[in-house]
């Protein structure tokens, strides 16, 4: 889960990363001039999409006037689809040199990564397409941690600015516990800059591994701060994964790489998928009733695929499901089920004893996608 | 022959008093898996359908000689379970569990790479069959049948699709494999290709991908250089909508690999013949065996 620029600060307070001074604000009548920040102050645009400075989603307010006419331009502001729902307004810093940080994982190395560069302040992708030399790259074994003498080195070695070494050792080491203990999957900062006030962590980019979700008490509060789009409300409430797609094929299917495949078949049908959704594994027959209560919501539905592969999901209990969710309605639109696997056999007769004239069984994922992109025409 | 496991593999099951951990290991060992026993601190010396409990994994090897564990302990207590598997000597951990944080898995992979000789399948994956010997894991056996086509996906229910396809045009496996999805599986694609190249039942091999990272685009490389039997892929995600980047740190680790178009270029230029459609991966197969 991505987090605001101002989630991610708050996070960098908890594990002493020192940042400018600022306060959160999500309408101006939450602006008084006994803010106790110290002019000039940036107003900063909190959304989730890069390019917000070019945008006009960041500016810097020399006094009071400035600061309440400049946040109720940005509030509101649309940036790349995004609508500005709140504001950091945060003191401006005197920028000596700015650098680039950043942890995550390194998935084909199945170690971590830092990433380090004194080019910071700018496009590091291109630094890192054009000057490569100018990125450190250093991966960091899982078990082993990162100790100050490599961190040491590394300051070394991007050529940062050595007056500040230990400073930035200590910044340095900071960000790592929070990549680590935080249960991070980015941490990236950008710039870290050397400021008249020292080191400071200018912007935040953190993103969150929401399965550790069970030892962080404040994800959950990060996660209600986020707005989710609308139609993606119901089914996260539910614990279904679902997203929203521009076809008329509803599909609700187990297992992420099925589920995709489901979307691909059908479109090699010449239908197009209205979503992907999800139910996970070892879904219950309550899943399968939610996923469908989510689709009848869905304007753009108009046919259902349920394609369902039972490994450690048992057929019996979509089944079951489906005939909880179905039985004596009048269905919408047309839902073909395709059921394999394990207890395949018990779900296809509950199906069978419980006949409704919309539900169409099918042997095969062609064919019953097949039949699906038939039934949305 | 048959990869991983076989007639020889003694499993102990993490978590059997649990309702999956219990539904899973009695399936298995109806198939005729060598379900030998499970472990639960605190309920050693009780038993479920004949199948001793143990307090610890170590206990339970001691007793019974098993060499594979199969975990399906709950996120929280995933990382100790397969930790202590792997010190209690076991040759093999399948962790079917769902859901452990990225840290645990990169701190767990770690540790078994330096320190024991244990290999990790998994976590979050359906486990592995070889048709006819064993059964460990989740895969729902009745749609497989023994033979000697090799099966290895990051997908469970991907990986039971093309096994129904291949057993419906009667062509058998060697062995089936889900390495799982999550962000460090203990064994990669490159590990199982290079195991079905050196097996002796295996003639050929279907090998499923998705969109997302670049284990695809390795494994490419891989069959590129060492991989001389035949190989049929299927990535699923063509038609998936792109994914959130991670920041620009992920932008520069995967640069431009991840999206299907990327990997089948990639597993067509090694050699593989890769289908468009999962339903196809039968007759691919077919087609060169």
């Amino acid at each position: 889960m991505n987090l605001f620029e101002y989630q991610g600060k708050r996070l960098y307070q908890d594990f002493s990363i020192p940042t400018p001074k600022s306060i959160f604000v999500s309408s101006t009548s939450e602006i008084s001039d006994n803010h106790g920040l110290t002019y000039p102050v940036v107003v900063k645009a909190q959304v989730q999409v890069g390019g917000r400075g070019k945008a006009g989603g960041i500016k810097v307010a020399k006094d009071f006037d400035e600061l309440t006419k400049f946040s109720g331009e940005i509030l509101g502001m649309d940036i790349k689809g995004h609508i500005v729902e709140s504001l950091l307004l945060e003191e401006a810093s005197n920028i000596l040199e700015e650098y680039y940080i950043s942890f995550t994982l390194d998935r084909s190395a199945k170690s971590y990564l830092m990433m380090l560069s004194a080019k910071g302040g700018m496009d590091i992708e291109e630094v890192a397409e054009k000057n490569p030399d100018d990125l450190i790259m250093l991966h960091i074994s899982p078990s082993k941690g990162l100790d100050s003498e490599t961190i040491i080195k590394s300051i070394e070695d991007a050529k940062l600015n050595e007056s500040y070494k230990s400073e930035l050792r200590d910044v340095i080491s900071n960000l790592y516990k929070l990549f680590v203990e935080g249960d991070c999957d980015l941490v990236e900062v950008n710039p870290l800059a050397i400021t008249d006030n020292g080191v400071s962590a200018l912007d935040s980019k953190v993103s969150l591994d929401m399965n550790a979700i069970y030892r962080h008490e404040n994800f959950k509060d990060f996660e209600n701060e986020i707005p989710i789009p609308v139609s993606e409300q119901f089914a996260k409430e539910k614990n279904l994964n679902f997203i929203k797609l521009e076809g008329s094929v509803g599909i609700i299917g187990n297992g992420a790489g099925l589920v995709m495949s489901t979307l691909d078949v059908v479109s090699e049908h010449g239908g197009m998928a209205a979503n992907f959704l999800d139910i996970g594994g070892g879904a219950k027959a309550e899943t399968v009733t939610a996923a469908l209560e989510v689709l009848e919501s869905e304007d753009n539905v108009k046919s259902v695929l349920i394609n369902i592969f039972g490994g450690i999901t048992r057929c019996d209990l979509v089944a079951n499901g489906i005939v909880e969710a179905t039985k004596g309605k009048e269905l919408k639109w047309p839902i073909i089920v395709r059921l394999d696997g394990t207890n395949s056999k018990e779900g296809l007769s509950i199906l069978e004893q419980n006949t409704n004239e919309k539900i169409t069984i099918s042997s095969s994922m062609d064919e019953a996608a097949k039949l699906a992109v038939e039934g949305a025409i | 022959m048959s990869i991983f496991i076989d007639n020889k593999t003694k499993v102990v099951v993490q978590g059997l008093t649990g309702e999956q951990g219990k539904f899973h290991a009695l399936r298995n060992r109806d198939y005729g898996t060598k379900v030998v026993a499970g472990t639960r601190p605190g309920k050693g010396g009780e038993s479920v359908e004949g199948i001793p409990i143990f307090n610890t994994v170590e206990e339970a090897v001691e007793a019974t000689g098993a060499n594979t564990a199969m975990t399906f302990v709950p996120p929280p207590f995933a990382k100790d379970a397969v930790i202590e598997a792997a010190y209690a000597g076991c040759d093999l951990i399948v962790c079917i569990t769902e859901g452990i944080p990225a840290k645990d898995e990169a701190e767990m992979y770690d540790l078994l790479k330096e320190k024991t000789s244990s290999r990790l399948l998994g976590p979050n994956c359906p486990g592995l069959i070889s048709p006819g010997k064993s059964n460990v894991g989740i895969m729902p056996h009745e749609i497989t049948m023994e033979g000697n086509v090799g099966v290895v996906s990051r997908s469970g229910t991907l990986t039971y699709q093309a096994v129904l396809e291949l057993t419906n045009l009667n062509i058998g496996q060697s062995t089936c494999i889900g390495i799982g999805g999550d962000p460090v599986p203990g064994t990669s694609f490159i590990d199982v290709l290079d195991a079905f190249q050196n097996d002796s039942q295996t003639e050929a091999i279907v090998m499923i991908g998705e969109i997302g990272g670049s284990a695809e685009e390795e494994a490419a490389e891989f069959i590129k250089k060492n991989v001389t039997k035949p190989v049929v892929s299927y990535i699923a995600g063509l038609t998936a909508p792109p994914g959130k980047k991670m920041g620009h740190a992920g932008a520069i680790v995967s640069g431009n690999k991840g999206t299907a178009s990327a990997k089948i270029e990639a597993l067509t230029d090694a050699g593989a013949n890769v289908v468009e459609n999962p339903t196809r991966i039968g007759q691919a197969i077919m087609d060169v065996v």
